[in-house]
């Protein structure tokens, strides 16, 4: 190993009195998030272009044999994920309040209605009213009801971890407020982008029949 | 304690660097706290970036061999027409494995490890942003090409051409697993490009040394940050295409079968989509090379800066504005290939400011003819040809004739070799003693450049003719009498002098590792931080964090260095800075090392080789992935009194 | 001007006169000879200016260098300024030429083929081409594979499809390519401007066997073609020795017929090559044997040595049987 270029140093600014945490756009993880955010809504873009490049191609759409999938499922699933950003804001406020009792309710909250949007989920596969092999129609809409699944099943499972990290002496640490407010972000960006989908899946195939 | 009252607490009373703390006592202290575990362990679990970007540009180079190696075999079968040495069926996996290795294993990788390597040294930082997942995206990578390779061994090469067109590599007639392997592969990488793209971007914004300013980064960072980008909005277009090609293959979708209103087309749009910014993705961070060397070399900064920078981030934006171009024989609306055509068109001009900045540069300048430089001038004249030709393409009833034929395959070498790989070359040449303390042979260095850059005139050149004498490209022979027999045998001979020239590179830098001359720490009196470090660096980069106000840093500094104190000594700690201006603004903790990106990749491997076979391995083989996942992210220790650690 | 730019470049490289970009012997290929001799003095200028610019700017030796040494590097001369908007203008305005006359040549060849006489469908196969002349008049449609005749001087439509995955319609002598893709139609437009023998290529990686995909294409005199055609239309011709009838009964009884058609005869099987007028054609299995009585014994004995990979299986025949199959084939003239 060969010496530096030896320049004595020049001590300019003391740094220690920096912080170790900060939310938002300060917060590396933040860039990291916004990053994934930019990665799956890229390929959701993509998607939502398959789809429209796909409808081009049909005369009716839904295209004939098969009826638009039933709206009851898809609905309901739509109004619980609005109704889950209200419990969703409290937990973000509270993060960055530093208020870890008020996270500590809230996260259950946001875990139960993971699970009862899956299972709403299973009911909207079920009501599609075509399957993923039977024309490239339905290869689409499984498609892009998949892709979201696995957005929420893995958003679901972050905040599984989330909630028992939370529960821990961990949730003490200002860092894993940061980590929970960040989950909260990405949350919005999972209902955000299932609105363009609902769209797609429940009702252009029936305004264009 | 609370968190809230945590949030308030003073900085902890621990060894911080600083008036008190520093010099060879400090070295010693962080020397300890940045090191690997000995031994095996210490190799799997490293997350230092310059172990990863070492291992992302020697693996990337034995691929290169390997795919170098098909392209001999390659150019012994057409050296003469209707040759039988190869197969058809055999040929069109070979060429098959050699593009797909270029594209995916070689060209893109070894750009990334580039980057991983030096981006944090030329930033004034100890480490990149994510360290754990920038191991995993080697290991991920690796995973990927020994997944094609091993398939290669064993008979089940993909054969269906790098870009896989259905229904060609559909599931009518791309029989047996060979068209899965491909998908999967590609699966595999573009998972590890992301990820090395999300780290370097995050990286770039936030931890830019204090007063590095974004009009004061090196080109190769801009050139590094507009990739990444690149890369985070195209890859995801391939992702989402070969994952329906899967899908239309194993679980009978219709995606792209026409026969149920599915369309080929839309693999070519999805690909394309990503396929054209790819070569972006290959060619900035190569002309970055450039115009770091163009500055050394020249001994003064790039001309207009502002130019330059403008013209990487235009260039990054207008490649995805191109992509129809690859499908201009395909029928689509001719008032709509008029839009890419001027769009083709228009991506020569920021390439073309480029061009007149360097060449100012060095006439502005007093140019010293060392080895990194002449493979820039190779550089030069060889990727103009290539880019002048592309022009040619961009005309669609030019292309009409010339699509799918050896003009093509003459073309995208000329931009690939001549625009990427020169460069490439000249930059490993640069930045080697930097690596690893020592020189590169300037002999042996000046003998394969020029045995490279004659010898691939002699390669590729002809193509141009064999194309225009009618030989389609892909074919695993041509009849006598076209006139195709002596560009094929130029192009063979050229081949091989290429192939020696590679072969004679690769000894100088193995040689050169072992006994090349000893360097300092800055032997090109190069002006970029990175040369303010060791030869080569120490585990945690610097001593001290600098702080710059210049886009020159060592040609600027005066009798001091300046530099930020007060970061931890015995955790690993670096320096947050704000995004434009780079004012100093958190301290941030730096993962330890950990086996967990390598679990990781091995339980992502098992999931998506097995799903090769049967679509339930998504469902079970998720599990694994996500126990792993949990323990990488787990935090692991929690002291009131320390400060965070990430280990 | 354009075929100077033609001949230079054969001479230079060999000849190949009938499957080559630069032969312009159809309208549309003749456009491509002038259009790339523009690009090409364009482009050429553009690099000896880059070219000379660099050997320049190494060679000029300058007391004056703006460099590091003393302490100037971070300024440069006046008169880079003006050369920068200089160049730009000059990259800008060669780029604004160049692509309008790439527009400019797209139109005249989409006028060039608004008219057309003649309609022909190209079903592309692996790795063959059926050929069918369409009339409208559905009995004098004449259908053939792996060879096109045209009368010189007559725009003619060629629509295209695929039955099976994307291949690409290329006679670089006559015209630029087009992608034959399943499940669309795309057209091509052809007219000859010269008589004679080309050759096509598929120029899309269609499979094992896409390097010996060719077509055939004769450009002849409108009487020619007119006595080409009216050929084609006639049904088989019947066997005429015993030899003969042997192998046209096998033919029409075993193997062949489930995949060949033979008008005028029970063969009529639609997932090979029409064979009514085999013999009449210049190559065996799209351009991979010339048209020669060794060839056709090799290809019906063999086909998979021929053109490993394709779809003719190799039955093993007996010497009797290939004999009379050869004997029969060629008769179809």
């Amino acid at each position: 190993m060969t010496e530096p270029r030896t320049l004595a140093p020049s001590f300019i600014e003391d740094v220690s009195t920096l912080p170790t945490h900060a939310f938002s756009y300060r917060s590396l993880t933040w860039w990291g998030i916004m990053a994934f955010m930019v990665i799956e809504g890229a390929a959701f873009a993509m998607a939502i272009a398959a789809y429209f490049f796909l409808m081009a191609q049909e005369q009716q759409w839904a295209p004939g044999p098969w009826e638009p999938p039933g709206l009851i499922a898809g609905t309901a699933f739509t109004l619980v994920m609005l109704t889950s950003e209200i419990p969703n804001t409290m937990i973000k406020k509270a993060a960055e309040a530093y208020d870890v009792p008020a996270v500590r309710k809230l996260l259950p909250v946001m875990v139960a209605i993971g699970l009862l949007l899956l299972v709403i989920r299973g009911f909207e596969f079920n009501s599609l009213h075509v399957l993923w092999y039977e024309s490239a129609y339905g290869s689409i809409i499984w498609a892009l009801l998949f892709l979201h699944t696995t957005h929420i099943v893995t958003d679901w499972g972050d905040t599984v971890v989330l909630w028992w990290l939370m529960r821990t002496p961990h949730g003490e640490d200002p860092r894993r407020l940061v980590d929970t407010d960040e989950n909260a972000l990405y949350w919005r960006f999972v209902w955000l982008a299932w609105l363009p989908i609902y769209i797609l899946i429940y009702w252009l195939p029936r305004v264009f029949r | 304690m609370n968190a809230a009252e945590r949030a308030k607490l003073p900085p902890a009373k621990v060894a911080r660097d600083g008036p008190r703390l520093t010099g060879a006592k400090l070295e010693e202290r962080l020397a300890v706290t940045w090191s690997n575990p000995p031994g095996f362990i210490g190799w799997l679990s490293s997350v230092d970036h310059k172990d990863i970007g070492r291992r992302y540009v020697i693996t990337a180079l034995a691929f290169l061999a390997l795919a170098g190696a098909l392209a001999i075999v390659m150019r012994l079968q057409l050296s003469k027409p209707d040759n039988d040495l190869i197969g058809a069926a055999r040929y069109n996996e070979i060429f098959t494995m050699h593009g797909t290795t270029m594209m995916f294993l070689f060209a893109v990788p070894v750009m990334q490890g580039m980057q991983i390597y030096l981006t944090p040294l030329m930033l004034g930082t100890r480490a990149n942003a994510f360290p754990r997942l920038n191991a995993f995206s080697y290991w991920t990578y690796l995973a990927g090409g020994l997944l094609l390779w091993i398939a290669f061994v064993l008979n089940i090469a993909p054969d269906i051409g790098w870009f896989a067109y259905p229904p060609l590599s559909g599931p009518q007639y791309g029989v047996g697993k060979r068209a899965d392997i491909w998908a999967q592969m590609v699966t595999f990488t573009e998972i590890a490009a992301l990820a090395g793209a999300v780290s370097l971007t995050a990286t770039i914004l936030k931890q830019r040394a204090p007063g590095m300013s974004l009009g004061r980064m090196p080109i190769f960072v801009w050139a590094t940050l507009v990739t990444s980008l690149m890369v985070i909005f195209s890859m995801p277009s391939v992702a989402l295409a070969s994952g329906m090609l899967l899908s239309d293959r194993l679980v009978g979708t219709h995606f792209y079968n026409p026969a149920e209103q599915g369309d080929a087309l839309l693999w070519q749009h999805l690909f394309w989509f990503f396929g054209h910014p790819e070569v972006y993705i290959i060619f900035l961070p190569a002309t970055g090379f450039v115009s770091e060397i163009v500055a050394t070399f020249s001994r003064r900064t790039i001309v207009f800066y502002p130019i330059v920078v403008m013209a990487l981030v235009a260039t990054g934006i207008l490649a995805f504005g191109l992509w129809v171009h690859h499908m201009f024989a395909t029928g689509l609306p001719r008032i709509g290939y008029s839009f890419y055509t001027a769009a083709s068109m228009a991506v020569s001009i920021p390439t073309g400011l480029q061009i007149f900045c360097w060449i100012a540069t060095l006439w502005e300048g007093r140019p010293r003819l060392q080895v990194p430089l002449l493979y820039v001038i190779g550089f030069i004249f060889t990727f103009v040809i290539g880019g002048l030709t592309g022009v040619m393409i961009a005309a669609v009833p030019l292309d009409l004739q010339l699509h799918d034929t050896y003009f093509i395959v003459a073309h995208f070498h000329y931009v690939l070799i001549g625009g990427a790989v020169f460069p490439l070359l000249g930059a490993i040449t640069y930045w080697f003693p930097k690596a690893t303390g020592r020189l590169m042979s300037e002999r042996l260095g000046k003998i394969s450049f020029w045995m490279i850059f004659l010898g691939f005139q002699l390669a590729f050149f002809p193509m141009h003719i064999a194309g225009i004498n009618g030989m389609p490209r892909r074919v695993y022979t041509y009849p006598a009498g076209m006139g195709l027999e002596l560009p094929n045998l130029l192009s063979s001979i050229g081949s091989v002098v290429v192939a020696g020239a590679v072969l004679l590179f690769v000894v100088n830098l193995i040689m050169s590792a072992r006994a090349g001359r000893v360097s300092p720490s800055n032997p090109w009196d190069a002006p970029s931080l990175e040369w303010a470090a060791t030869c080569p660096p120490a585990k945690y980069n610097f001593p001290h964090i600098p702080i710059v106000d210049s886009r020159t840093p060592l040609w600027d500094a005066g009798e001091k260095m300046a530099v930020v104190h007060g970061l931890r000594v015995n955790d690993r700690e670096l320096l947050l800075t704000t995004v434009v201006s780079a004012t100093p603004d958190m301290r941030e903790p730096s993962a330890e090392p950990s086996l967990w990106p390598f679990i990781g990749t091995l339980a992502l491997t098992v999931m998506f080789v097995c799903s090769i076979f049967s679509p339930w391995a998504v469902v079970f083989g998720i599990v694994p992935v996500a126990v792993a996942l949990f323990a990488w992210f787990w935090p692991k220790s929690l002291n009131p009194e320390r400060e965070p650690v990430i280990s | 001007m354009r075929r100077g730019a033609a001949w230079l470049v054969l001479l230079l490289t060999g000849c190949n006169s009938y499957q080559n970009a630069l032969g312009g012997d159809g309208a549309e290929g003749a456009n491509f000879v002038q259009l790339f001799t523009v690009f090409m003095v364009v482009c050429t200028v553009m690099y000896l200016i880059v070219a000379a610019a660099l050997v320049f700017a190494l060679w000029r030796r300058r007391r004056t260098a703006l460099v590091l040494d003393d302490r100037t590097h971070h300024q440069t001369s006046r008169v880079v300024r003006p050369a920068l908007a200089a160049w730009t203008a000059l990259i800008g305005t060669g780029l604004v030429v160049l692509t309008i006359a790439s527009f400019f040549t797209d139109r005249t060849n989409a006028a060039q083929g608004s008219k057309p006489q003649i309609k022909i469908t190209v079903t592309a196969n692996q790795w063959w081409w059926d050929v069918q002349y369409r009339l409208p008049d559905v009995s004098r449609n004449v259908r053939t594979a792996n060879e096109i005749h045209l009368p010189v001087g007559i725009p003619v439509k060629v629509t295209l499809k695929s039955n099976d995955v994307i291949h690409s319609f290329w006679i670089p002598n006559l015209a630029g390519k087009q992608d034959l893709i399943p499940g669309r139609q795309t057209d091509a437009q052809l007219l000859p401007r010269k008589v004679g023998l080309y050759r096509g290529q598929c120029a899309e990686f269609c499979g094992v066997q896409h390097a010996q995909m060719a077509l055939d294409v004769m450009v002849e005199s409108k009487e020619d073609f007119l006595r080409w055609y009216a050929g084609q239309l006639k049904p088989a011709t019947a066997p005429a020795n015993s030899l003969q009838l042997a192998g046209y009964r096998y033919f029409t009884t075993r193997e062949c017929s489930t995949c060949h058609n033979i008008g005028g005869t029970p063969a009529s099987g639609q997932v090979a090559p029409d064979l009514t007028h085999f013999a009449s054609r210049r190559s065996i299995a799209a351009g991979t044997l010339p048209m020669a009585r060794g060839n056709v014994y090799g290809w019906v004995a063999d086909p998979q040595s021929q053109k490993p990979g394709n779809r003719m299986p190799t039955v093993g025949l007996s010497a009797n049987d290939l004999h009379a199959l050869v004997a029969y084939l060629e008769t179809l003239k």
